[in-house]
């Protein structure tokens, strides 16, 4: 990808497009380094949902009057819209779910307890987030499946060769890996990763909850079998995510959960499903968080995603420059592929007193284990502080976030 | 010290505590103890193991911890440590409950009577009622210590 060649961002109209950038914390500016957890919300995502609560509201898939027919038609021209985002052949193949979470027990689920048998097996990775961990225990618990988790090296990437040897035996059903690791800010190499799981028999999801906000993501240029993403982390709503799956996998998957909408016909002896991918869509959907999200594609689409990679990468480039230089302070993890997304310690300070203080700076990050306890475990720390970056972040909050981090160590000697 | 940027967090982390949470007290494993329960705040990573020896009349005769933490659960845990030594398992649990409300609140409901002059070493600790966030850090030594006195080795949680 020439993300370097993209042409640098306008942050200060950018900044303007976010009402909650220009709030004050405790009288200073608001430097919000955590857009790894949820992201900010611009006018235009918020604008669209609540014209669309004022104009055009109904629900969707029902009513045979105008306001049902519009509100249907928004909510499948937002399906046809993330499609194009992933590349997908078919909109058919975007399922819109609750979140990166439901989208991932879904496959575990249907594809997981309902395709897979006992005896196959599924492997993930130590840089999971619990959403890919727990979901694939308690398919491993309830069908009998088995559960390999794939090494990390030290810099923080996917250990290809171990891989290699997990997949060896051929009764791997599916590997099930980030795309980007929400702690390290590891990017992992999808296409060869698909290729490998492809070869080996087995079919392959990435959890780009993380990826699909850095960078430009083409799930047929990877060949993900699925790929899972979620709406509030790319500047939509909360209440919206994505599952891609193609369609031959969702043909054969049985549904997840049970109602409304994804059924054919029904009577009390048998239910016909409907097909996909309402079959997987029960109940009323996400309406107005699928406005959101569409809103939040088409504001991301206009920046033009290699824009957003270069912009970030040369933050986290100026961040690796500065942080390394302060006494105390270690990274965790050192991926040459990474997107916006680093962990650090300070040895003075536990990462909570971290936070604490840096709070006091206006500057908002993660602290704890975010999600990856097994990571942690992985790399003998109790916790780390976290900093995310987004398409608002400026190199002047790298620069405040590295000075608060130089006083803090201070503080606490 | 430097760092005017944090001046303002000195009502937090005021020396004794940055002190107590530097170089905590009785830091240790009590081989001989008859009660200990492990607490932890998985989400924040603060974890602890404490260590009770109950006399045969039942009083608080020696008191110690292990664990990684901030410096409020770390401080916290070593004051806790330093104050309930000599303490009835009553008076003990009395304390706690008033400090888990000093802590929620800033006051304390009943700090006087023959708890008053513990209760004011612990003190240093109710800025954290200002920090919703960091409660959990404060309280957690004192839900390990009900669960050691409950007996068994429960694992306390102030999350």
């Amino acid at each position: 990808m020439d993300g370097h060649m993209a042409p640098p961002l306008n942050l200060d109209a950018i900044r303007a497009d976010f009402p909650i950038l220009s709030e004050k914390v405790r009288g200073k500016a608001f430097t919000f380094l955590d857009s790894g957890a949820s992201a900010q919300k611009p006018r235009q995502v918020i604008g669209a949902m609540v014209r669309m609560m004022e104009t055009a509201y109904a629900n969707v898939h029902r009513g045979a009057y105008h306001m049902s027919e519009q509100a249907t038609e928004a909510y499948e021209a937002a399906r046809g819209a993330v499609a194009r985002f992933l590349n997908a052949g078919d909109t058919r193949e975007i399922v819109f779910t609750g979140s990166s979470t439901n989208a991932i027990n879904l496959v575990a689920h249907s594809y997981g307890r309902g395709v897979m048998k006992p005896g196959q097996a599924v492997v993930i990775s130590e840089m999971e987030h619990h959403a890919n961990i727990v979901p694939w225990q308690m398919a491993r618990d309830a069908v009998g499946i088995e559960l390999r988790v794939c090494r990390i090296t030290d810099s923080g990437e996917l250990d290809l060769d171990d891989l290699a040897a997990k997949l060896a035996d051929g009764k791997v059903g599916l590997v099930a890996v980030t795309h980007m690791s929400n702690v390290l800010g590891t990017v992992t190499p999808a296409a060869q990763i698909a290729r490998m799981a492809h070869e080996a028999g087995a079919k392959v999801l990435f959890d780009g909850s993380q990826a699909a906000v850095h960078r430009r993501v083409d799930v047929r240029e990877i060949d993900a079998d699925f790929y899972v993403f979620t709406g509030h982390k790319l500047y939509g709503p909360t209440g919206i995510g994505v599952l891609y799956a193609k369609g031959a996998l969702q043909e054969v998957m049985p549904p997840f959960l049970g109602g409304g909408d994804m059924i054919a016909e029904v009577s009390f002896e048998r239910s016909v499903w409907a097909p996909y991918p309402a079959k997987f869509e029960a109940g009323t959907p996400p309406i107005i968080e699928a406005i959101g999200l569409h809103a939040a594609i088409d504001y991301v689409e206009a920046i033009g995603m290699p824009a957003i990679e270069a912009h970030e990468r040369a933050l986290v480039d100026r961040a690796m420059a500065r942080l390394p230089q302060i006494e105390g302070v270690t990274l965790l993890g050192r991926a040459q592929d990474r997107g916006g997304v680093f962990a650090f310690a300070i040895d003075t300070a536990h990462a909570h007193d971290v936070a604490t203080l840096l709070d006091r700076a206006g500057i908002a990050v993660r602290s704890g284990r975010h999600c990856a306890e097994p990571l942690h475990q992985r790399f003998n720390v109790e916790s780390t502080c976290r900093a995310s970056f987004g398409l608002y972040t400026t190199p002047a909050e790298v620069d405040l976030l590295a000075d608060a981090l130089g006083q803090a160590r201070e503080f606490f000697r | 010290m430097s760092g005017g940027l944090f001046d303002d967090l000195r009502d937090l982390y005021q020396e004794v505590i940055l002190d107590h949470g530097r170089k905590p007290r009785n830091f240790k494993r009590l081989e001989d103890a008859n009660r200990t329960a492990r607490g932890d705040n998985p989400m924040c990573g603060d974890r602890m193991e404490l260590f009770v020896r109950l006399a045969e009349d039942g009083h608080i005769e020696e008191a110690a911890f292990q664990g990684r933490g901030c410096a409020i659960s770390m401080a916290s845990a070593s004051l806790m440590t330093d104050t309930i030594k000599g303490k009835t398992q009553d008076q003990a649990r009395k304390m706690g409950e008033n400090f888990r409300a000093l802590a929620m609140t800033g006051v304390c409901p009943d700090c006087g009577g023959d708890i008053a002059e513990d209760m004011e070493r612990l003190a240093p600790l109710s800025g954290v009622h200002d920090f919703p966030s960091r409660v959990k850090c404060a309280t957690l030594a004192w839900h390990t210590l009900n669960a050691a006195l409950d007996g068994g080795a429960k694992e306390a949680s102030s999350e």
